[in-house]
């Protein structure tokens, strides 16, 4: 394993923590995760703005051959998450495939989103889950 | 005799709880091991709750803090101090109060830090915060009580050890859902239940877990915070104490004088097991869930080690427009997903893969 990066998850902290999405001063549009300039308009002109935590699923994929530390919740669904003023691509949680479906309404949930090994940092961000319970 | 309660008046803001979807049955449990169904039944076990494969102590532990939060509505940058009570840390050394802070918007500004004192250490920071916000040192606090309990797979602690998490915004009384009339703490070296560094799971003492651990201790905090206040347990409402297992906390408030209607309401053990630093806290979440203003609660969580903390509560009318706002107990108990003992085992790591 080549080792997580503990500047690169130190910085991505906030986005993931918190669900903060960059916004284009110049067009207005959301985006995220965050970068430096705006996929729709090629500003590079950003402020942070939270997003909302309830949104639909739009599509989705199931993976069945997933990396070594997600093998514990295989298979892993990932999601494409409508919420209004922005897409989010998230893994959607405490779901099995049969109880997803395009147009459920999700929620957002901070998780454990990935571990350096058994020794190294664990990386902590907002995955989605069904509102409903099963 | 020190002063049981500080010269300000302090109350509960906010109270949030997150409990995991997953539920396994006692049966699956006793058939796994070969227990006799009569073991899970003294014990007044139904279900337990299982944290998932990306859950921790610290992702439950910010659920119920924002849940908290919810509820208080104050501004994230009041918040002075943020203490999380667990004996299941991700990281042995690596705060999860600073993650969690930072998840809240707390940060840079607070204190942070994780305490242990097997499942009493969250009720040893709701202490200090009394304190601390007494004193005007702090304006709110955030103490959290977040464990996945550990059992040895086939160790009679199987069937209560599970995954849940409690959190409190404590401040000013002003405002507050819930005034803290009083608090006592008793605290002696009893060596009950232990685990020691580095290694996987706790070992008890087995009947010396109760008689000198769990109930001196709690009959000591008790009628401690009872003397001192002029109380006897009529006076209370409701009573909730640290919930091992679905018997001891009726045991251990009827031999304190409280009748088994003060002491169902706050009653969760045997619908999720034993939640550790969060078990007393997520009984007196369901009482505010449903408390009237004007009822006064006594609280008392214990933690192996051995220790306890009683505290007596007053509800306001601020509990009413405060208790829709975030999820209730009863229903997160109700959201769940019944789970068999193997993915139990391969969710809390007790299936271990070896990397190629
Ligand atoms: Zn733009």
């Amino acid at each position: 394993m080549a080792g997580f990066s503990a500047p690169a998850v130190w910085r991505g902290r906030t986005h993931r923590y918190r669900l903060v999405a960059g916004k284009c001063t110049s067009c207005g549009k959301l985006h995220y995760p965050p970068s430096y300039s705006c996929p729709y308009c090629g500003s590079r002109s950003m402020v942070e703005a939270e997003l909302p935590r309830v949104g639909r699923l739009m599509s989705y994929s199931v993976v069945y051959s997933v990396p070594f530390d997600s093998k514990s919740r295989a298979p892993v669904i990932l999601g494409l998450v409508d919420l209004g003023v922005a897409r989010v691509i998230s893994e959607i949680t405490d779901a099995s495939p049969e109880d997803v479906s395009v147009g459920m309404q999700v929620e957002a949930v901070f998780r454990r989103i990935a571990e350096d090994g058994g020794t190294g940092l664990i990386v902590y961000g907002i995955k989605f889950r069904p509102v409903k319970g099963a | 005799m020190p002063q049981q309660r500080p010269e300000t008046a302090t109350g509960i803001h906010g109270w949030g709880v997150y409990i995991p979807r997953f539920r396994i049955k006692m049966e699956d449990i006793a058939r796994e091991w070969g227990w006799s169904d009569s073991q899970w039944k003294a014990l007044a076990m139904i279900e337990k709750a299982i944290a998932g494969p990306d859950e921790d102590s610290t992702t439950m532990g910010l659920e119920a803090a924002a849940n908290a939060m919810k509820r208080a509505g104050v501004d994230p940058g009041d918040v002075g101090a943020v203490f999380f009570g667990t004996e299941s840390k991700p990281y042995a050394v690596k705060p999860s109060a600073t993650i969690i802070a930072e998840a809240l918007g707390v940060t840079p500004v607070t204190m942070a830090s994780d305490l242990e004192f097997a499942c009493r250490a969250a009720s040893e920071g709701l202490r200090a915060s009394l304190g601390l916000v007494a004193s005007g040192m702090v304006k709110y606090a955030i103490i959290i009580g977040s464990d996945t309990a550990q059992a040895n797979p086939g160790d009679v602690l199987e069937f209560t050890a599970s995954s849940g998490a409690a959190a409190y915004v404590v401040g000013p009384s002003p405002g507050s859902a819930a005034v803290f009339e009083g608090s006592y703490s008793y605290v002696t070296d009893t060596p009950d239940f232990w685990r020691r560094e580095g290694t996987p799971y706790p070992r008890h003492g087995e009947g010396f877990t109760g008689e000198p651990a769990y109930f001196a201790h709690i009959i000591g905090a008790a009628r401690g915070l009872m003397n001192t206040l002029g109380l006897k347990p009529s006076d209370f409402k409701y009573a909730v104490f640290h919930q091992p297992n679905g018997r001891f906390p009726l045991k251990v408030g009827e031999m304190l004088g409280f009748k088994p209607e003060q002491l169902k309401a706050g009653i969760v053990t045997p619908l999720i097991g034993n939640t550790y630093n969060a078990s007393a806290l997520i009984g007196l979440a369901r009482i505010l869930d449903n408390a009237a203003p004007g009822d006064r609660i006594l609280v008392a969580p214990f933690g192996s080690g051995a220790g306890s903390d009683a505290y007596s509560i007053i509800v306001t009318d601020a509990v009413e427009e405060k208790r829709n706002k975030a999820p209730k107990v009863d229903e997160l108990v109700s959201k769940k997903i019944m789970i068999n003992y193997s993915t139990y085992a391969k969710f809390r790591h007790m299936i271990r893969v070896v990397r190629e």
